[in-house]
């Protein structure tokens, strides 16, 4: 087990080089680079555009920009942003909690709506139900966030006027930063109290349920294919013979088998929020860091786009690695 | 009656008049400062999130004008050789108090030096804090003109020019040069966070800092002692709204009473909404065509004079700019002082147009490159579809168009060295004087620092931009400026294309707000209805 383990550990190194290596091409492939941006029209003195790219080491080789930028990465040491000059570290740090909470909300959302529906559609195979609910959430899976989060906001904050349009608590209200997580903030800070939260939470609900769409849909379909297969188990037979009601075969017996593939697929889709909180933060104005990472591509910030990705890329591979160690330790057959 | 049958509904009054009066006005600006100092910043966000509303400077620009009026300064006078600025600054100006700071002394002559000093002199203590690159300052050549700041008495400075320049005066009331409050400074080298000046920003202006929530909020609060009074709203927050359409969405639904650049495409709708007021101007840009003439047959102004004729640029205002924009008839726009409104536009005619073509010599026409803008403009928003509408209309007279382009260094860095034939560019005014248009874009000295890409330099054109650049007087210069757009005109080095307009939608109530032709957002005397 260990030695599996230590294997899985080991397999992150190249990994995470292979992230370096492409977060930091992929940004300087972009046509564009972050002096011009900066200088604009009056890019068009040469004397100042050398000076200003001397200043941000961008004037070096390649391979060498690449190689102090590793070098630093081993020492804690992100960078600097190029456009608010403090710490990348700290800059992601600031912004973490915001899209946590939200990935949070998204996922208990995808959780709690996705495996009752994905028992539903199994026990009632084929009918007019399973066929509704797969069929909504091959819809769902498809749907571009982007698209889906205006809808929303459309239907809702517009047209309904039930939930604002974005932000993450209503200007009124000034809240410490105690957590980073304002659901928790805004219920302690001596200025908020219960109607801060539900302020908060109020602006939470339509990002998160645009957020939480394709997981919801994911974890609706994993549900229901799982739980086919272990229903068709002899146990399931035996437990049904043995005159057990059908929701505790269902609930006890089915479900927490079927759990195993479900939970993987959890794992994997921490990855898929990060992508969707860079689509949705944009919307909803959510101060996490997909609107972070946005902001600085559009101006070439370069450390913290390069420090940022490698941040991001290391948390998705490190979550996906404790599910394979959990996995590990659930099914001794895969430690070979 | 019991006692709290009385005092419920009373608090409840009290409640609901205490919400009532304080007024927050919410700005859904596009994007996040990068410092609260507009010295080390260049981004129109920034400037906006300090400039406006935390600082002053000596000289002001008018509310909703480019006229340069007194601020900071009550007055100045100018030396005979036009070297010398001595500005009398205004008594009983009071810095903003914050919770992390309260001056005890009032604004006085140690502020201005201390500002301006921290951009020029490499000894200030603050001159190298937070990156130190103070860009505006060196791009307005202001690093290079000003040879020495000296205080004379407490509300009295000197400034020696190293030689005469009179935009010297719209040049103090750009951003850039905000006068920050020295106490402070001492304050914070006392305590060893010189970082935060630029941070936590303390100045003159109608709002106090309150709050910067990263990429979220920035809470700004009236300042009661401002000294031209104070703002008639309490408090002023800018939600940081990145999309256009989601700030459409809360302007309707009241989270914000007015944004900044609504999408070209929701402008009608907003204009048909009863809840809604859309104000719009000219911006300060030109989107032109310039002929390189140095080049081959764009010498001939026989050659360029038809180009000019055969473009129907009417049709460009609709289709690349989807109407958000007017005809350009001059290199300035209209909205700086001594536009020529005589100029009488050259008039789509495509038998002139080959009349001329053949007087030149190319009664067939000829075939020539024309490079297309590779990046996103107001004053071009999309330069390869404009290219194409170009090379139609060009086709017609018989000039056979390659479109060419480069990544948008590339296309700055050879547009330079002048090896385009026919080039798309455009600019966008620093300080509404129209010696940063005319001088910069089409003056001699352009030449050389590359801006001029017409690579025109016409000797009665460029002696008058010289003059008007070294005289104060506004008649003088303002004559000097009309004679050289009507040489201009007749030399036709460009085709001005287009002045893209200024958008603001606002809720209905809010009144007192003006367009700032200068693009930022000004909110010292907006209010409720």
């Amino acid at each position: 087990m260990l030695k599996a383990v230590l294997k899985k550990i080991l397999n992150l190194i190249p990994t995470l080089l292979g992230v370096s290596v492409l977060a930091f091409l992929l940004i300087r492939l972009v046509p564009g680079d972050p002096v011009m941006l900066l200088l604009g029209e009056r890019g068009a003195d040469p004397q100042m555009y050398a000076e200003m790219k001397r200043n941000m080491g961008l004037d070096r080789p390649m391979i060498e920009q690449y190689f102090s930028f590793l070098g630093n990465i081993f020492k804690g040491d992100f960078g600097h942003s190029i456009v608010s000059k403090r710490p990348v570290l700290t800059e992601f740090f600031d912004r973490f909690p915001a899209t946590l909470e939200l990935g949070m909300m998204a996922m208990a959302f995808a959780i709690t709506l996705g495996i009752p529906f994905g028992i539903i559609a199994a026990i009632k195979r084929n009918s007019f139900f399973d066929f509704t609910l797969m069929g909504a959430g091959l819809v769902g899976y498809s749907m571009p966030i982007f698209w889906w989060g205006l809808m929303l906001i459309i239907v809702f904050s517009v047209k309904l006027g039930w939930t604002p349009v974005s932000g993450r608590i209503d200007v009124l209200y000034e809240i410490d930063k105690v957590t980073g997580l304002l659901l928790i903030d805004s219920w302690m800070s001596p200025d908020g109290g219960f109607a801060a939260f539900k302020s908060a939470l109020s602006h939470l609900l339509l990002p998160a349920l645009a957020m939480g769409t394709i997981p919801l849909a994911v974890v609706a379909r994993m549900t229901r294919s799982s739980m086919l297969e272990v229903l068709g188990e002899d146990y399931i037979r035996t437990a049904r013979a043995k005159g057990l009601p059908f929701t505790r075969v269902v609930i006890v017996h089915a479900l927490r088998n079927a759990m195993v593939p479900i939970i993987t697929i959890l794992g994997l889709l921490f990855g898929s929020i990060i992508t969707g909180a860079i689509l949705t933060e944009m919307i909803f104005s959510w101060p996490g860091i997909g609107k972070w990472i946005v902001f600085s591509i559009n101006a070439r910030d370069y450390p913290v786009i390069q420090g940022g990705v490698v941040m991001i890329a290391s948390l998705v591979i490190l979550t996906n690695t404790i599910v394979d160690i959990l996995y590990l330790w659930a099914n001794p057959r895969m430690r070979h | 009656m019991k006692l709290w049958q009385i005092l419920f509904p009373l608090c409840l009054i009290l409640t609901f008049l205490s919400h009532a009066q304080a007024s927050t006005f919410v700005y859904c600006s596009e994007g996040s400062p990068t410092s609260f100092n507009p010295q080390i910043t260049t981004d129109g966000t920034s400037n906006n999130a300090a400039g406006h509303t935390i600082y002053n400077r000596l000289v002001e620009f008018k509310y909703g004008t480019t006229e340069a009026v007194p601020g900071l300064a009550e007055s100045w006078t100018v030396s005979p050789d036009g070297k010398t600025y001595t500005f009398k600054l205004r008594k009983g100006v009071k810095f903003g108090g914050t919770k992390y700071f309260t001056p005890t002394r009032e604004f006085n002559a140690e502020d201005v030096i201390f500002s301006v000093d921290r951009q020029r002199d490499l000894s200030h203590p603050y001159h190298a804090v937070n990156g130190g690159n103070y860009e505006f300052f060196k791009a307005m050549e202001v690093d290079s003109l000003i040879s020495t700041v000296k205080k004379i008495d407490s509300y009295t400075v000197e400034f020696k020019l190293n030689k005469p320049e009179s935009p010297f005066i719209t040049n103090m009331a750009m951003s850039f040069m905000s006068i920050l409050s020295k106490e402070y400074g001492d304050k914070l080298i006392k305590e060893n966070k010189k970082e935060d000046i630029d941070n936590f920003p303390i100045g003159t202006g109608p709002f106090v800092f309150r709050s910067y929530e990263k990429d979220t909020l920035i809470r700004f609060e009236a300042n009661p002692t401002y000294w031209q009074g104070a703002p008639k709203i309490d408090k002023l927050v800018f939600a940081i709204t990145p999309d256009a359409n989601v700030r459409y969405q809360k302007l309707k639904t009241g989270e914000c009473h007015l944004i900044i650049e609504p999408a070209p495409a929701d402008i009608n709708s907003m204009k048909q909404d009863s809840k809604l007021k859309v104000m719009e101007a000219a911006g300060l840009n030109v989107g032109y065509l310039a002929f390189n003439v140095k080049k081959k047959p764009f010498e001939n102004l026989d050659v360029r004079r038809a180009i000019y004729h055969a473009l129907n640029r009417a049709s460009y205002i609709n289709a690349i700019y989807m109407g958000n924009a007017i005809l350009a008839k001059n290199p300035l726009p209209p909205t700086i002082w001594s536009y020529n409104d005589q100029t009488e536009d050259y008039p789509f005619n495509l038998e002139k147009a080959k009349a001329l073509l053949a007087k030149a010599g190319f009664p067939n026409g000829f075939a020539a490159e024309l490079w297309t803008l590779p990046v996103t403009r107001p004053y071009n928003p999309n330069g390869k579809k404009m290219g194409e509408m170009m090379q139609a209309d060009l086709a017609k007279i018989g000039i056979k168009i390659t479109l060419v382009t480069y990544d948008w260094p590339t296309y700055l860095a050879k547009s330079r060295n002048g090896e385009h034939q026919m080039i798309q560019l455009g600019w966008t005014g620093d300080n509404g004087d129209p010696d940063n248009f005319l001088n910069v874009l089409l003056g001699c000295s352009g030449m050389t620092a590359g801006s001029n890409v017409a690579q025109w330099c016409q000797k009665d054109f460029n002696a008058k931009v010289v003059k008007a650049k070294s005289i104060s007087d506004v008649k003088a210069r303002t004559k000097l400026y009309k004679e050289a757009q009507e040489i201009f005109h007749d030399r036709a080095p460009w085709v001005p294309v287009a002045h893209a307009m200024i958008y603001r939608a606002m809720a209905k109530s809010v009144q007192g707000y003006k367009i700032d032709p200068l693009g930022g957002d000004i909110f010292r005397e907006v209010y409720f209805e």
